[in-house]
């Protein structure tokens, strides 16, 4: 950098200064131009669909909006009227934490033991039993399969099995009661549930540090809880972070199976969630603004959630 | 048998275990396999039942009399059908295809730079990257449709196709899986005078083969079972699955057909899975959220 002649005037000074900050950042672009370059098709779209929506969608949660007509600013009115005057929200907003307080803990839970479990295995019954785990969460969308097993007539699968070891009378109307159909819905999401987090921890348990694990029995270690704590769980802390994002979205986003299974809407909306009452308002009622207000609620829900889980486990193995 | 698979628990354990909870573990194990496992052996099964079999009470698990005939009956039935199923089939596979490949392909390139080097704003976008993986696409549904009607693609397979290239799920593992790339590889290609799209394209991507399958494992399922959601109303631009749903829609008397294509949507995710496993897992050794 050049000297300045003491001499000169305050702002000068300054003046200077900030032209080559500025000036340096623009050859540290200029130099990284190729990143830019190899970045933008990606970014480009991810902006478009991604980020500016976010922003786009929160901005909109204050106005009137119906595809038609020109916007009208209406301040907190969405918020107020989502919080106080919509009890089918509420509904949602109890199902799907319903939802994401039983299957988020139990599906990442889940997703570790069988992990746990299937990598004491030899290798090629590994990739076995890993396949037959891995397998629901990929395979389309036979989760309509379940419509077969929880059909109302005595050819549903189960109608059929109870009925026949005497266990019923007559068949059940599954998907239309309202007392089943939320658990359901939560046990055919626990089955697609062992994702890409089950892998992650698959991944991670093989690559922990034999000399760890041999080291700890050196330390005292006396038996699996403690190796479990002590040095498997600390050692694949990133795989249990990335995993919990994973589930956490996952369960709070229950919409498709929902819908698949109970029907839209569902009876008295017993497997209404956020998300089918922002479908609701944004594909068949076309509210936008106050769609984007269900959304936003959602995005925060899911981010704060996010957040929350990943300073606890931060703790694990403390 | 079940002996012999026991003792395959037994291979890698470092500290003593008794045979009784061997067993357990085993037994645990067994039954949460047949729960996974059971609901689509079914949906294979139902597919080679003739009629009677399918509506036999009580119902049948396994095939008696396996056929081909729902297969035949399904392409009967689509032949007669405005739109034929190979319409159907040639749809999904072009926006399976190009959004999977396309998504390798562009996420590897913004993973490249993001991975290996320091630059203005790049530890900002892998922070804006790992935010977008805390919330689902549901959150930016209807800007997206927005998006999409004045950009005049309603309609058009590049509704589907364009917004899936760029899921932050795939740049976060490829960036991740790039990091063990070591530097002094690249900086010997720079110094041989390869420029940076030469390094990426000779170099990197070579190098992270495991990770495009990933990729691939984790994009395919997600377009092929695609129903063109709200996008796409013309039945000549839907999807396989759309298909399905038509076809389950006619009730019981589409039993078997709707066997026999849930069979042709589940069979080919889980075959690209057992040829890519090893791959996958590899790559999600590195797929850890670092603090």
């Amino acid at each position: 950098m050049q000297a300045e002649p003491t001499s000169q005037v305050a702002p000068n000074i300054i003046h200077p200064k900030k032209i080559s900050k500025f000036a340096n950042l623009m050859t540290d672009i200029k130099k990284n131009k190729h990143y830019y370059i190899l970045m933008s098709p990606y970014m480009l779209i991810f902006f478009t669909f991604t980020v500016i929506p976010v922003l786009f969608s929160l901005g909109l949660s204050f106005f009137y909006f119906n595809m038609l007509e020109f916007p009208r600013f209406v301040g907190w009115q969405n918020y107020s009227r989502l919080f106080l005057n919509d009890d089918v929200f509420m509904i949602a907003l109890k199902n799907t934490f319903m939802f994401a307080v039983v299957t988020g803990p139990i599906s990442y839970i889940a997703c570790f033991i069988f992990a746990w479990i299937i990598n004491e295995l030899s290798p090629k019954v590994r990739a076995v039993m890993t396949l037959i785990f891995y397998a629901p969460s990929i395979s389309g969308n036979v989760f309509f399969i379940w419509l077969i097993v929880f059909s109302g007539d005595r050819y549903g699968y189960l109608n059929g099995f109870l009925i026949k070891f005497g266990f019923l009378l007559e068949p059940i109307q599954w998907l239309t009661n309202e007392k089943y159909i939320l658990t359901i819905v939560i046990v055919v999401q626990l089955w697609l549930s062992l994702g890409t987090s089950f892998l992650a921890f698959i991944a991670g348990l093989q690559t922990i540090d034999q000399t760890l694990i041999e080291a700890g029995a050196v330390d005292g270690i006396k038996n699996r809880w403690q190796e479990l704590w002590f040095i498997t769980l600390p050692s694949m802390r990133p795989q249990l972070m990335f995993g919990a994002v994973m589930q956490i979205t996952g369960s709070l986003a229950v919409a498709d199976i929902a819908i698949a299974l109970a029907g839209f809407p569902s009876v008295n909306y017993s497997a209404h969630t956020i998300v089918t009452h922002l479908m609701d308002y944004g594909t068949i009622r076309f509210e936008m603004g106050y769609a984007s207000a269900i959304a936003t609620v959602l995005f925060g829900i899911m981010i704060g959630t996010n957040m929350v889980t990943q300073k606890l486990l931060r703790k694990v193995g403390e | 048998m079940v002996v012999k698979l026991m003792s395959a628990f037994r291979t890698t354990r470092k500290l003593n275990r008794s045979f009784t909870v061997s067993f357990l573990l085993f037994a645990f194990l067994a039954l949460f396999g047949a729960f996974m496992a059971l609901p689509l052996l079914y949906a294979v099964n139902n597919a080679f039942k003739p009629l009677d079999e399918l509506f036999i009470f009580p119902p049948r698990f396994f095939v008696n009399n396996p056929t081909f005939d729902n297969f035949y009956d399904l392409v009967a039935l689509m032949g007669n059908s405005w739109v034929p199923l190979s319409r159907y089939i040639a749809n999904t596979l072009l926006i399976t295809i190009i959004g999977t490949a396309g998504h390798i392909l562009l996420a590897s390139a913004a993973a490249y730079p993001l991975a290996k080097y320091h630059f203005p704003g790049s530890k900002a976008l892998f922070a804006i990257v790992v935010l977008a993986l805390m919330f689902s696409g549901h959150v930016t549904a209807i800007p997206n449709y927005m998006v999409m009607s004045w950009l005049g693609w309603i309609n058009t397979h590049a509704s589907i196709i364009v917004p899936s290239l760029a899921f932050p799920l795939g740049l976060f593992l490829m960036k991740q899986f790039m990091e063990q790339i070591p530097t002094a590889l690249l900086e010997a290609a720079k110094i041989d005078g390869a420029n940076e799209y030469r390094i990426y394209w000779s170099i990197v991507m070579p190098n992270v083969k495991p990770a495009w399958l990933t990729l691939m494992i984790l994009q395919f399922p997600a377009l092929w079972g695609t129903d063109g959601g709200s996008f796409i109303y013309s039945e000549n631009l839907k999807t396989l699955h759309y298909a399905l749903g038509q076809i389950t829609a006619g009730g019981i008397a589409r039993a078997g057909v709707g066997a026999a294509v849930a069979l042709i949507l589940m069979i080919v995710p889980i075959t690209l899975f057992v040829i890519s496993q090893s791959s996958v897992i590899q790559t999600m050794a590195t797929s850890g959220m670092k603090e």
